[in-house]
């Protein structure tokens, strides 16, 4: 055994004509493809939704601010929450789950191809269902166009009264039809992992990332079904003239909170899960040691799981619950806080004594530690109850869970973009731009969210329109939306980036960082059956072993 | 594009791992349990909430029959996978077509209960909370029997034009787990429906 390189030979498709190669990525049931076309389709909509986000905090750089009216503000806020999470977050790391779990485990494809294209295109018609709310809700009422419930559409904001015109019936159509493609993801990457991995790797051999992003996965069965059964309900009520929602006939509107935040809070860590599986294998490669602690990882994730399962209503203490109903929600709050800590002791033992290489994807992902952390600390404030009836709906509670998404999640995530960028467009990134763009993103990161905590510690409440002079807000609102401008730098050199690497770059090779699991072992990019023979494992790390024949892994496991 | 790939060690696939047609059906179904989940504790906390009638206790009336033939299904398809795993095509086709049958009867039973509570008793979906929860459940679990019946009927119009063979039964069989699902939510609807909520 070797590793030295063989010829593979080229397979041309620059030269069909254009047709043909919309018509292959329309009816692609290629994993790889899929991956790559929900990454490119979060991308997009992370722009709208980051210009809705530049609108938001144009319109609170000072008091009395009028850049938008009130009404245009409340779609934007909902606009911005609705698509970030199920349009941005949720299917770009769909497609770096489906791009990378069958390269990982030794597959040629997912379980299910077919679903994985239904899937995808569930999820980007729910997309559009969303948008289109700006040219039909409006209907004959001459009502409103986009949704503007509020991320969360709390009843009684969305029964027919309040809500005139199809704007709210587009916001949870379009959850509803992407709801079904997340579930049948789930149901493809559990069989994928569960039945089709290559031999000799165990469950336990497994890369971190495919067990993450397995209860991920788990996650978003028991968590966005809920969701499904709630946007059912509400249809129900809105267009049948049901009552479950309806105050009036008995209903109750603190059951919508239920349903929704079951589903909500689960959601987080359907969304953390898969930035903790990037950092769980960007950081040891870069340095230079296997993971710390694999099974505890392992065994922390599940406890994530289970837990997350069980914390829904910390989003609902100020609703006014009976004492042992608040008393269980902070403790079992808390309690999610202990594996998670584990996870950061665990990642900083890999660092610790490593050869570390400052390339991009691991600042990127050093960065992603310590924010998540102080995202977690303010979530364990947050938890507290007492505390919480001070703060909850302020600008507190929106600083603590952007810092988690933002600082936490997208920072691993641009870390993921840099570190497979190369395996997936064959093409190496430069390393100046990606630089850049991390500075940039850190600076503005950290003016924006770091400040935001103070104007909600001195009262200032989410989603209001604009705020008097004089409260102590002004100065800390300006330096917010400074900081935005920093961001949205970043985000343009990225993007930047990836397009002039993508036509410009370097060639990349197969294994530009000397990495370890088998995703590496493929040419860059992948061939459409990935493995021309199916590999076969001993340990976790099958190149380490490929590379260092005399010292394996797998003596030592 | 870069041309080089790292050649890995090569054994031929022996190992054992779950079949991908049952786990992915499972999972289908642990989804499914979570939204009928929510929809079973919907009923539950409104039982008793309506502000106005009619009330289940006057109105509702034990589908006794109906149920009995709906679990049965889950004997005959069960019988029928059988057959088709020896390789007995008649035998399934018959015990398949009974399934059938059997669902539809039950989903002629719930037409003759709507039809009765709409016209006779006077209550819809919007009539108050009981009935909004009421169709609601009914319906969802009824939306999954005739869902489940137009699969059944498609392998039946494939068994009958001679294209179902005895390859087929773990596909077959796959399909029978949802049926015998949808049969075990029965059980729970009506338990809740029928018992608790009178």
């Amino acid at each position: 055994m070797s590793t030295d390189s063989i010829t593979w030979p080229q397979t041309g498709t620059a030269a069909h004509p254009f047709v043909d190669r919309l018509h292959e990525w329309v009816t692609t049931v290629d994993h790889k493809r899929l991956g790559i076309l929900y990454i490119i389709y979060a991308l997009v909509f992370l722009l709208i939704a980051g210009i809705e986000a530049i609108v938001i905090r144009i319109q609170l750089i000072r008091p009395h601010n009028d850049f938008v009216s009130p009404q245009v503000f409340n779609r934007m806020f909902t606009m911005h929450g609705t698509t970030m999470i199920f349009f941005v977050v949720m299917p770009v790391l769909f497609g770096f789950a489906n791009y990378l779990i069958p390269l990982m485990i030794g597959a040629r494809d997912m379980a299910f191809p077919r679903l994985n294209a239904f899937s995808f295109w569930m999820t980007a018609f729910g997309g559009l269902l969303l948008y289109f709310s700006l040219v039909g809700a409006n209907g004959l009422y001459g009502a409103g166009n986009a949704p503007d419930v509020g991320w969360f559409a709390y009843a009684p904001l969305t029964s027919p009264t309040f809500s005139v015109g199809h704007s709210t019936d587009f916001w949870t159509l379009a959850l509803l039809v992407s709801g079904f493609g997340s579930i049948g993801t789930a149901i493809n990457i559990l069989a994928t992992v569960l039945c089709m991995r290559c031999p000799g790797m165990t469950l336990a051999k497994m890369p971190l990332f495919a067990w993450l992003n397995f209860v991920m996965a788990g996650l978003v069965i028991l968590a966005v079904s809920p969701l499904t059964a709630a946007q059912i309900m509400l249809l129900v009520d809105r267009y049948l003239g049901g009552h479950f929602f309806d105050t009036q006939a008995g209903g109750s509107a603190v059951i919508w909170m239920h349903f929704f935040w079951i589903f909500g809070h689960p959601e987080v860590y359907v969304l953390v899960l898969p930035a903790f599986a990037f950092a769980s294998e960007i950081i040891p490669v870069f340095s230079r040691k296997p993971i710390f602690g694999y099974s505890v990882m392992v065994g922390a994730t599940v406890a994530i799981g289970f837990i997350s399962m069980s914390v829904w209503a910390h989003h609902m203490f100020t609703v006014g619950m009976s004492a042992s109903a608040n008393t269980f929600f902070v403790l079992s709050t808390m309690a999610i806080a202990v594996p998670t800590g584990i996870k950061i002791f665990n990642w900083l033992a890999t660092m610790w004594g490593g050869k570390i290489e400052f390339k991009t994807p691991m600042l990127f992902c050093i960065a992603f530690l310590f924010q998540f952390l102080a995202a977690g600390l303010t979530g364990v404030m947050l938890s507290v109850a007492p505390f919480n009836w001070h703060l909850g709906n302020s600008y507190f509670v929106v600083a603590h869970f952007h810092y988690v998404i933002v600082g936490g999640i997208l920072f691993s995530l641009f870390g993921a973009f840099y570190y497979w960028f190369p395996k997936m467009s064959g093409k190496m990134y430069s390393e100046t731009l990606g630089k850049l763009h991390f500075w940039l993103f850190l600076i503005g990161f950290h003016l924006t969210f770091d400040f935001m905590h103070l104007p909600g510690l001195l009262g200032m409440p989410r989603r209001i329109y604009t705020y008097e002079p004089g409260r102590g807000w002004d100065t800390w609102n300006l330096i917010v939306t400074i900081g935005v401008f920093f961001q949205a730098a970043g985000i343009l050199v990225f993007l930047g980036n990836l397009l002039w690497s993508y036509f410009r770059g370097k060639t990349a090779g197969s294994d530009p960082w000397d990495a370890w699991t088998l995703e590496w072992s493929t040419p860059s990019p992948p061939p459409e059956y990935n493995f021309s023979v199916i590999p076969t494992v001993k340990s976790r790390r099958p190149l380490w072993d490929l590379k260092h024949p005399a010292d394996p892994d797998w003596k030592f496991e | 594009m870069n041309a080089t790939y790292i050649p890995m060690e090569q054994q031929p696939v022996t190992a054992q791992l779950p079949s991908r047609g049952r786990v992915g059906m499972f999972v289908l179904i642990a989804a499914e349990s979570a939204v009928f989940t929510i929809f079973v504790v919907a009923y539950i906390f409104y039982i008793g909430k309506s502000l106005t009638g009619p009330t289940p206790q006057d109105v509702l009336a034990a589908p006794i029959f109906y149920s009995i033939c709906l679990l049965s299904s889950s004997v005959t398809i069960h019988l029928a996978v059988k057959a088709l795993r020896l390789g007995n095509v008649s035998t399934f086709s018959r015990w398949w077509f009974a399934t059938i049958a059997l669902g539809g009867i039950f989903l002629y039973g719930t037409a003759t209960e709507w039809h009765r509570l709409i016209y006779t008793e006077g209550l819809s979906i919007s009539t108050n909370l009981f009935g909004t929860t009421y169709y609601s459940l009914v319906g969802l679990h009824g939306s999954h029997v005739v869902v489940g019946i137009l699969c059944l009927t498609l392998v039946l119009g494939f068994a009958l034009t001679g294209r179902v063979k005895q390859e087929h039964a773990y596909r077959v069989d796959v399909l029978s787990l949802y049926w015998h699902f949808v049969d075990a939510v029965w059980v729970v609807v009506f338990t809740v429906v029928y018992i608790l909520g009178r």
